[in-house]
C-alpha cells in the first residue's frame, strides 16, 4: 500500500491547521474565494489524504488508486492546500489561487490541475461522476474507493437524488459519499433557504447505508470512515456535522464568509488564532 | 430518385455491437430509451457493459463522464432533445471542460420526430452542442454514415455529440466511403450553385440539383456531416467557384448550420447566401413528410432558394 503518510490523530489535527493556515492565506491573496466551505471540511479532507486515501503524486493518473471527487467545488481552496501538501504541486504556488494563468482555478479543473481527478462547480454533479468512476473501478476488478465531498446546500440539486437512486441500484458499495452538513448556504441556513432534514433518512430510504459524524474532529471521522469502507451492498453516505467557518472564531456559523475574502485585519487575526505567523 | 431506405438507429446498434467485440473499454448507458436508440443489441450482447440509467438524463451524463474518468470509452444515449437540452449543464461542465471520452448519440432529432410534437423536436441541438468547446459535432445524413461515424469517434478521444433522425432516411452513401471526422464530401460537382445539406436534409439537396438541372443549372452538393470540426476549405471552393450559397438543415436557423457556414465565409470568401431550415418557431404533431413540406424543409424548397440567391450573384 502506498500511503503518503501514516499520521495520529493529534498530527493529523495539526495537519489540518496547517491546511487551513494555507486556505486563509490563499483567499486572502486573491481577493476573493470561499473560506466558510473549505474551514468546515479541513478535517474530513485531512484524514481522507493523509490518513484513509491510497494515493500518490506518482500515481495520479493510474486508475488503481483510490478517488476524491470535489462535488462542492467552491472548497477548491481546502483542496488544493491538501493536493500540494502531498507534493502534487508545490505549495508556493498556493498563492497563485485565481490568478491569470494560474493552474489554479476557481472551481477545480482536472485539466488545469495535477491530482484534481474531477472537475467540479456546478454543484450537485460530483456524485455522479463518482458513481460512473465506481462502476469502472468494479468492471476491473479494482478493490477500491471513491470519496465524493458533497456540500449540505447542494442536497437540493435534483441530480443528486439521481444518482443516490443509481448507486443504490447498482450496489455501487465502492461510492463513499460525505456530506459536510454545516447548515449553511449563501442565503442562510440551509433549513430556512430549503430543508433538508430528515437529511439521513432520506438517503436511507434511497436504500443507502447512512453514517453519521462529527466532521469536525478527526478521530471520529478516521472511525467513521474506517466503517464506511468496511461496509459492502450497498453505498454509504456520512452526514458530517460541522461548523462552517471552522477554526477562525469570527468565520465559526458565519454565513457572510461562504464566499468572501478576509481583509488585512481579519486575515492577521485568522492566521493568529489559527497558530501560525503572517 | 430512389433509394433504398435505412434506420440510422439500427446502424448506431449495429456499430455499438461491433466497437463492443473488439474493444473492451466501451461501455454504454441509454436513460430509458435502449429500445428506440437501439442501444438495447449492445445490451443485448454485452450485458455486463450496459447500464440504462432510468429517466435520468442529467445523472446519466455525469456517470458517463465519472465510467470515462475510470479509463473507459462511454456511450451515452437517449433522444436529442432531451441528451443536449434537459442534461446541457452536464454535458458542459462534467464532460466537455474536463475533456472527457464520452460519446453522446442521439436519436429523434429534428422535426422528422414527427407525431410527438414540439416538446420532442429539438431544433437546437445543434447550436447547443456546438457551442460547447472541446466538442466534435456530427450529423450524418443516412444510415451506412451513421454507422462509420460511430466508429469514427470511437477512434478518437474527447467529447463528441453525433445526432440521428427517428426516421429511415434513403441511403445515399456507400459502405466503399470513408469517414473522415471534419471532412464534408461533394456528392453531386456543379459550378452554379453550391448547395449544403446537413443530416437527412442532403437528400432534398440532391433532389434539389436534379430539379435545377432541368432548368440548365449545374448544382453542387456537399454533405456537410461533421457540423465541427467545419471544413472551412470545402466550403470556401464551393463559394469560390460556385458563387451562391444555400445551406439546409432540419434545424433552427438561427444558430445553426447555415449560420455557421455564413460566419466561416464571411470571413474568407463571402458569397450571397440563403438559409433552409426551421424559421425560428416550434413544430406541431404530423407526419414527418408533412412537416417537412408545411415548414419549408421540401426538395422544392431547396431548389427555390436556390434559384433566389443566384439573382443575387454578381
Amino acid at each position: 500500500m502506498n500511503f503518503p503518510e501514516q499520521k495520529g490523530v493529534h498530527e493529523l489535527e495539526a495537519k489540518a491547521n496547517l491546511l487551513r493556515r494555507h486556505v486563509i492565506r490563499m483567499i486572502h491573496a486573491a481577493g476573493s474565494g470561499h473560506p466558510g466551505g473549505s474551514l468546515s471540511a479541513a478535517d474530513i479532507v485531512t484524514a481522507l489524504f493523509f490518513k484513509v486515501m491510497d494515493h500518490s503524486p506518482e500515481n495520479v493518473d493510474s486508475v488503481d488508486r483510490d478517488h476524491f471527487i470535489l462535488s462542492k467545488g467552491h472548497a477548491a481552496p481546502i483542496y488544493y492546500a491538501a493536493l500540494a501538501e502531498c507534493g502534487y504541486f508545490p505549495v508556493d504556488e498556493l498563492v497563485t489561487l485565481r490568478k491569470l494563468h494560474s493552474r489554479l482555478q476557481g472551481h477545480p479543473s482536472r485539466v488545469k490541475t495535477k491530482g484534481v481527478e474531477m472537475s467540479t462547480g456546478s454543484l450537485g454533479q460530483g456524485l455522479s461522476a463518482a458513481n460512473g468512476l465506481a462502476l469502472a473501478l468494479r468492471m476491473k476488478g479494482l478493490d477500491r474507493r471513491v470519496y465524493c465531498l458533497c456540500g449540505d446546500g447542494e442536497m437540493a440539486e435534483g441530480q443528486i437524488w439521481e444518482a443516490a437512486m443509481f448507486a443504490s441500484h447498482y450496489h455501487l458499495d465502492n461510492v463513499i459519499c460525505i456530506v459536510d452538513r454545516n447548515g449553511l448556504q449563501i442565503d442562510g441556513r440551509t433549513e430556512d433557504v430549503m430543508s433538508l432534514e430528515p437529511l439521513g433518512d432520506k438517503w436511507q430510504a434511497f436504500g443507502w447505508n447512512v453514517l453519521y459524524m462529527n466532521g469536525n474532529d478527526i478521530g471520529q471521522v478516521l472511525d467513521t470512515l474506517k466503517a464506511a469502507k468496511a461496509h459492502r451492498g450497498s453505498p454509504t453516505v456520512i452526514v458530517a456535522k460541522t461548523v462552517k467557518g471552522k477554526g477562525v472564531s469570527f468565520m465559526e456559523n458565519n454565513v457572510g464568509f461562504h464566499g468572501k475574502a478576509p481583509n488585512d485585519k481579519e486575515f492577521e487575526q485568522a492566521m493568529k488564532e489559527l497558530g501560525g505567523s503572517v | 430518385m430512389t433509394w433504398a431506405v435505412e434506420s440510422q438507429r439500427k446502424n448506431y446498434g449495429k456499430a455499438l455491437v461491433e466497437l463492443g467485440r473488439t474493444r473492451k473499454d466501451i461501455v454504454v448507458l441509454d436513460a430509458d430509451l435502449s429500445g428506440s436508440t437501439r442501444t438495447v443489441e449492445f445490451a443485448k450482447a454485452y450485458p455486463e457493459r450496459f447500464f440504462n440509467c432510468g429517466i435520468a438524463e442529467q445523472n446519466m451524463m455525469g456517470t458517463a463522464a465519472g465510467l470515462a474518468l475510470g479509463g473507459m470509452t462511454v456511450f451515452a444515449s437517449t433522444f436529442a432533445v432531451f441528451a443536449t437540452g434537459r442534461a446541457y449543464d452536464q454535458v458542459r461542465q462534467s464532460i466537455a471542460y474536463p475533456d472527457l471520452n464520452v460519446k453522446i448519440v442521439a436519436s429523434h432529432a429534428g422535426i422528422t420526430v414527427g407525431m410527438d410534437g414540439a416538446s420532442h423536436q429539438t431544433m437546437e441541438d445543434i447550436a447547443l452542442m456546438n457551442a460547447i468547446p472541446n466538442m466534435t459535432v456530427i450529423v450524418p445524413a443516412d444510415g451506412p454514415q451513421t454507422y462509420r461515424a460511430v466508429l469514427a469517434v470511437a477512434e478518437r478521444p474527447g467529447p463528441a455529440y453525433i445526432r440521428m433522425g427517428r426516421s429511415d432516411v434513403p441511403v445515399i452513401t456507400s459502405d466503399k466511403d470513408e469517414f473522415v471526422v471534419g471532412k464534408a464530401s461533394v456528392m453531386v460537382d456543379g459550378s452554379d450553385i453550391a448547395l449544403v445539406g446537413t443530416g437527412q436534409m442532403v437528400v432534398p439537396c440532391l433532389e434539389a440539383a436534379e430539379m435545377l438541372k432541368q432548368k440548365g443549372i449545374s448544382a453542387r452538393v456537399i454533405n456537410l456531416s461533421t457540423i465541427k470540426p467545419l471544413d472551412t476549405a470545402t466550403l470556401i471552393k464551393a463559394a469560390r467557384e460556385c458563387g451562391a450559397v444555400v445551406t439546409a438543415e432540419e434545424h433552427n436557423i438561427v444558430s445553426g448550420v447555415g449560420t455557421l457556414v455564413a460566419a466561416a465565409l464571411a470571413e474568407s470568401y463571402p458569397v450571397p447566401m440563403q438559409r433552409v431550415g426551421m424559421q425560428d418557431i416550434f413544430g406541431q404533431s404530423g407526419e414527418s413528410d408533412e412537416l417537412m413540406k408545411e415548414y419549408g424543409m421540401g426538395t422544392k424548397d431547396v431548389a427555390a432558394a436556390a434559384i433566389k440567391v443566384m439573382e443575387r450573384k454578381k
